[in-house]
């Protein structure tokens, strides 16, 4: 297969090739994310856009190797510098996690221990990776939150989880992510538990942090405004498969497979002040255990052709910087 | 939320607001912290300075009694609380009551924390076994313990006691048996409940290691409620071991606890009453404690429930 390759990935941090990751339900394998592949650029931020259940979680829960049976990774490569992920003892693994690849989690109330002090949370992460006292941890915590924009940190420390406001957690999880300076930060829907006027600031927040640490950021999302917004780099995900790949521009201007498409459709475009009727996308994503031969998007398609029933497309480059996995536009390319 | 008034109390002992970069309180400052939670619940707190005392009085047992608890005086039997020289009166055989009952708190307690203390060890151990490693781990300890579980309690202690030589060590020994399933049991869902929890998920995504994960986020979310548990536990035990003692599996005379206390003074009861009142009456009294002791904990250990 022609792996498909951004263009300019001259820095790339983390390289994901391939990736199948099963769950095995009643003694059948089921693809939960079929053959991804993705490149971290050092310093940019990579979105996976998709619906529920379209793997995007399940992708970045495989990088970090954090599935739990019957959940797994079937095959497929995750080079970290060079060096296959996949590959590594669970203890070397835990090295990497939180020190190397931090991940924010989705639901900023459930993330944190309730029991334990948001300062000594954040200095556990710390200590778990780097030789430090437990004073010095504990200082670097405050310092942590303070940079996160918590105000009065050194008081805040010292309160529990419950203390704070969901924005103010999804600080501390993102305190806690950037603690031992990674170079890849997983951001699983930061903002999707957050209220609406929180969410930018939170943004914003993962922005400003992945400038000034020159980490790479990969961003969960089904919020094409979110995308638009943050990232240099998009992958679309539907049914467990990567779709689309361009970077944002691309994305946005020059869509080309049809899922895609129909999902700029149905984004709200507040620009237009027409009353212009949001188009849906008709039906709903397949069951994983029952995906429909051929492309998986063949049965809500508008364009899609006989032979799309029969031929599941591979993921291919259209241009230098927009690959595609769908017959259809790959043969008009092949035409013109 | 309310930060400002939740935390009035704790403000001073903020180990985060170290300018010299050497945050000066550590674990010490956070128990006594907790402790001082603690204090603000009245009810707990008389518990507890009431069982120091009680525990206390039947340390100095020896030094403290004013007689032998086993010396029969026949002149003086039946005697009544109040009774010049026998502050509690004296039983059906003349006997001290006052010094029995230091004496026999002696042992009812021992036989209360004991075997409560060693049955929260094992069965803590093997919760966390089952809850963490699941599969055949998980169901050989439970089906295991299942088994004991289908024994009424008293009974089963009944029956070890009575195949092993009576005793002191032997109700020890019976009653932990019979407590494992019950802890054992409790730490399982306990650790199933917060194994489950996403802040461990997180935890590992920050690279945690399994051992870190179970000593460090999963036992403290475990002992809160096994603590408390197994305060509430000791109250029983106690009634329990009078139990054994009342059936002749306990202690043996001269030596008694509580219960045999109770046993002994019923065959007067009309007689004498408060043969067998007092020790009811103490009995009572100390569980209650234990269990207020036990809600006094579980408030205080969680942070969630504190607020004052």
């Amino acid at each position: 297969m022609d792996v498909p390759r951004l263009p300019e990935f001259d820095d790339v941090v983390l390289e994901v090739k391939d990736l199948v990751t099963v769950v095995t339900v009643a003694g059948k394998e089921v693809r939960l994310v079929d053959r991804v592949s993705l490149a971290l650029r050092r310093g940019h931020t990579t979105a996976i856009v998709g619906e529920s259940g379209s793997g995007k979680t399940m992708t970045a829960m495989s990088l970090l190797r954090l599935l739990e049976p019957p959940v797994r990774v079937a095959s497929g490569t995750v080079r970290y510098l060079g060096q296959d992920l996949l590959a590594l003892t669970e203890r070397q693994m835990a090295d990497v996690r939180g020190a190397r690849i931090a991940m924010v989690f989705q639901d900023p109330l459930t993330s944190l221990n309730p029991v334990l002090r948001i300062g000594f949370q954040i200095a556990e992460t710390l200590r778990a990776h780097r030789k430090m006292t437990r004073a010095e941890a504990e200082h670097r915590a405050v310092e942590l939150l303070r940079r996160v924009g918590v105000p009065d940190p050194e008081t805040r420390a010292m309160d529990y989880p419950h203390h704070f406001s969901g924005g103010m957690r999804q600080r501390v999880l993102i305190a806690s992510a950037i603690s031992c300076d990674p170079e890849v930060i997983i951001a699983d829907e930061p903002t999707t538990a957050l209220d609406v006027t929180v969410q930018a600031k939170i943004l914003h927040l993962l922005d400003d942090l992945r400038q000034e640490t020159k980490a790479s950021l990969l961003l969960i999302t089904h919020d094409l405004g979110v995308v638009a917004a943050m990232a240099d780099d998009v992958a679309v995900m539907y049914a467990g498969r990567v779709v689309e790949q361009a970077d944002v521009d691309t994305l946005f201007h020059a869509p080309r497979h049809p899922y895609t498409r129909a999902l700029l459709t149905c984004a709200i475009n507040l620009e237009d002040d027409r009353h212009s009727v949001l188009e849906p996308i008709p039906g709903a994503p397949p069951d994983p255990a029952q995906r429909p031969s051929g492309c998986p998007f063949h049965p809500r398609c508008p364009d899609a052709v006989p032979d799309c029933r029969r031929i599941d497309p591979p993921l291919e480059a259209v241009s230098r910087r927009q690959s595609v996995a769908c017959i259809v536009v790959q043969r008009a390319m092949a035409d013109a | 939320m309310q930060p400002d008034t939740a935390h009035a109390g704790t403000r001073s002992e903020n180990r985060f607001r170290a300018e010299s970069g050497a945050p000066a309180l550590t674990a010490a400052s956070r128990r006594g912290w907790r402790i001082a939670a603690f204090a603000r619940d009245r009810a707990a707190f008389a518990a507890a300075l009431f069982l120091l005392l009680i525990a206390g009085l039947a340390l100095l047992a020896p030094f403290i009694s004013p007689y032998d608890p086993a010396a029969a005086d026949n002149l003086l039997r039946y005697a009544p609380p109040g009774t010049a020289g026998h502050l509690l009166g004296t039983d059906a055989q003349g006997r001290d009551m006052l010094s029995r009952l230091f004496w026999g708190g002696r042992v009812s307690l021992t036989v209360g924390v004991v075997p409560v203390m060693l049955a929260s060890a094992v069965g803590l151990l093997l919760g966390l076994l089952a809850g963490t490693a699941g599969g055949w781990t998980d169901q050989v300890i439970m089906r295991t313990l299942d088994v004991l579980f289908a024994f009424p309690m008293v009974l089963l202690a009944i029956a070890i006691a009575g195949v092993l030589r009576p005793g002191l060590w032997t109700e020890i020994i019976a009653i932990a048996v019979v407590l494992i399933p019950y802890v054992g049991r409790l730490a399982r869902t306990a650790t199933l409940s917060v194994a489950s929890m996403p802040f461990i998920e997180a935890a590992r995504a920050a690279g945690a290691t399994r051992t870190a994960l179970l000593l460090r986020y999963v036992t403290p979310g475990v002992l809160p409620p096994l603590l408390v548990y197994a305060t509430t536990l000791i109250g029983l035990m106690i009634v329990v071991g009078s139990g054994l003692s009342f059936l002749g599996l306990g202690v043996q005379p001269p030596a008694s606890d509580w219960g045999a206390m109770v046993s002994e003074g019923r065959v007067v009861l009309r007689r004498a009453p408060h043969a067998t009142v007092l020790p009811g009456l103490v009995i009572v009294v100390v569980s209650l404690a234990f269990s207020f002791l036990g809600d006094g904990l579980r408030d205080a250990l969680d942070p969630r429930s504190r607020r004052r």
